[in-house]
């Protein structure tokens, strides 16, 4: 089997239009939660969000690219250039063939199908733009990705809500480690944050009107965000052979499903991800240090996903440090998992373990080292992400430091 | 249909009960309703009563709304309907 590492990272999100702004607002442990911008935001009850700031799409896309890509897109395609550039690859050739695009999303172009029906519905035209199903399609982002940087091999977009990511990584990890790829661009991006997105996520009930404060004995919800993360994963010899700077290897994954409920998590379900990850990574548990949580600041998930790592990890899981970084980036859904690999990567490479920042009191059910609040320096050699999805799916990887 | 009525007949539906099998002194555990069943009744119970019902899943024991009995929910539809006239 061949070794994975990650030889590129880009992002845009709430805390950085790129890796080095977001690393440094994590180890600021700064909130890029405030007011949504958006029209008819006075009709939500839930008026907060971790919106993309100071963007400007004329500035990165030309007439016609954004014609076609809706905001989604956008933010894959700005992360990507990052990452690529990043990894320093051409694609031709063999290489070409050989490299895809596996991608997460839950809702795709959420702004495109709301701009449309908008239009067909409240303002009563007949007629839209040409550009409406290609804008919208959740493979959008993926495909873009391809065409962009000429990546002839498998390419695919992953939807499972909030571990659509990890799913995705996943993937591109697996494909390259069994040999049927070289280099994979990997990751996932969401762009929900729209009156509609906001108003369906409020029916169920779980949003905070406040702030999101993961693993905090007052957090009362979750806080959505968006954004994209995108890594080049690259096959170890490779990578080595041109001499590439190597951030991270991915040694693990492993998916689950709780087969239980579709919206309340699973105590055993997430367990099973976490331990299987291990088994996969070939990684002792003590060999991890940090994990980043899925930790969504609701009451139901995060002393579930306490209680899963408790079981998993045993003794250990009070030697380990878990943070979630959704307390300053809010919940990315089908990008979250992207995002939040960056912190996986600053601690294995920086030895900077980021904050869970809102943390005001502690619960008795949420009894693991948090990290609360301020950023810490700690020699980290494993890690792990975690991501637990609506519908019981569960997926994590497991990274080694290089 | 008095609100109390009203009421039972919304919990009674997601309960998949008879509305006369809802009673003042039922709780929603009892008549077997778990958190989706819950907030689908407060949506039933907004739109029936055309009433905002300030409930975060998260944190029950805090919102005005008080879901301890069928009687406390009654009592606090009837308060939130007369505020929002």
């Amino acid at each position: 089997m061949k070794r994975v590492v990650i030889t590129g990272a880009g992002t845009i999100n709430a805390l950085g239009h790129n890796v080095p702004d977001t690393l440094e607002s994590m180890r600021e442990g700064r909130c890029g939660i405030g007011p949504l911008e958006f029209p008819n935001v006075d009709r939500l009850q839930i008026k907060i969000g971790a919106q993309v700031r100071g963007y400007d799409e004329a500035a990165a896309f030309n007439r016609q690219q954004i014609a076609l890509y809706d905001r989604f897109t956008q933010f894959t395609l700005i992360a990507a250039r990052e990452a690529i550039a990043q990894a320093g690859l051409t694609f031709g050739g063999e290489l070409a063939a050989r490299a895809g695009v596996v991608l997460g999303t839950a809702a795709g172009g959420m702004n495109t199908w709301e701009d449309n029906y908008r239009a067909v519905y409240e303002e009563g035209k007949n007629r839209v733009h040409p550009f409406v199903v290609p804008r919208l399609m959740n493979n959008a982002a993926a495909s873009h990705v391809s065409m962009e940087y000429n990546l002839k091999g498998p390419s695919f977009t992953v939807s499972t809500a909030c571990a659509s990511s990890n799913h995705a990584m996943g993937q591109a990890f697996e494909m390259i480690r069994a040999g049927g790829a070289l280099a994979m661009v990997t990751g996932g991006s969401e762009a929900m944050l729209t009156f509609g997105g906001i108003k369906a996520w409020e029916g169920l009930r779980v949003m905070s009107r406040d702030a999101c404060r993961p693993f905090s004995g007052n957090r009362n919800g979750m806080v959505q965000g968006e954004g994209a993360g995108v890594f080049v994963f690259e096959e170890m010899e490779h990578a080595k052979a041109r001499g590439a700077d190597i951030l991270a290897e991915v040694t693990g994954f492993a998916m689950t499903s709780d087969a239980a409920d579709i919206v309340m998590p699973s105590q055993q379900g997430a367990g099973r991800a976490i331990a299987g990850a291990l088994k996969d990574a070939g990684m002792a548990p003590e060999e991890i240090g940090y994990i980043n949580a899925h930790g969504t600041g609701t009451a139901a998930n995060d002393k579930t996903e306490c209680a899963a790592v408790a079981g998993a990890f045993g003794a250990h899981a009070d030697q380990l440090m878990i943070s979630s970084t959704k307390s300053m980036h809010g919940h990315c859904i089908g990008g979250t998992g992207a995002v939040e690999l960056l912190a996986c990567i600053m601690a294995l490479r920086e030895g900077v373990i980021a904050p869970t920042i809102g943390y005001e009191e502690p619960d008795p059910e949420c009894a693991l080292d948090v990290v609360p609040n301020v950023a810490r320096e700690a020699r980290v050699t494993g890690a792990l992400s975690n991501a637990f999805a609506f519908g019981g799916l569960n997926a994590v990887l497991a990274l080694r430091a290089v | 249909m008095s609100v109390s009525e009203t009421v039972k007949k919304i919990i009674a539906e997601q309960a998949m009960l008879e509305p006369e099998d809802v009673t003042d002194e039922s709780t929603l555990e009892d008549l077997g309703l778990d958190s989706l069943g819950l907030v689908e009744c407060i949506f039933g119970i907004e739109e029936a009563f055309d009433i905002e019902v300030p409930f975060n899943a998260n944190e029950p024991e805090k919102s005005d709304f008080d879901i301890s009995s069928v009687a406390s929910i009654v009592k606090a539809v009837e308060s939130l309907a007369a505020a929002q006239s």
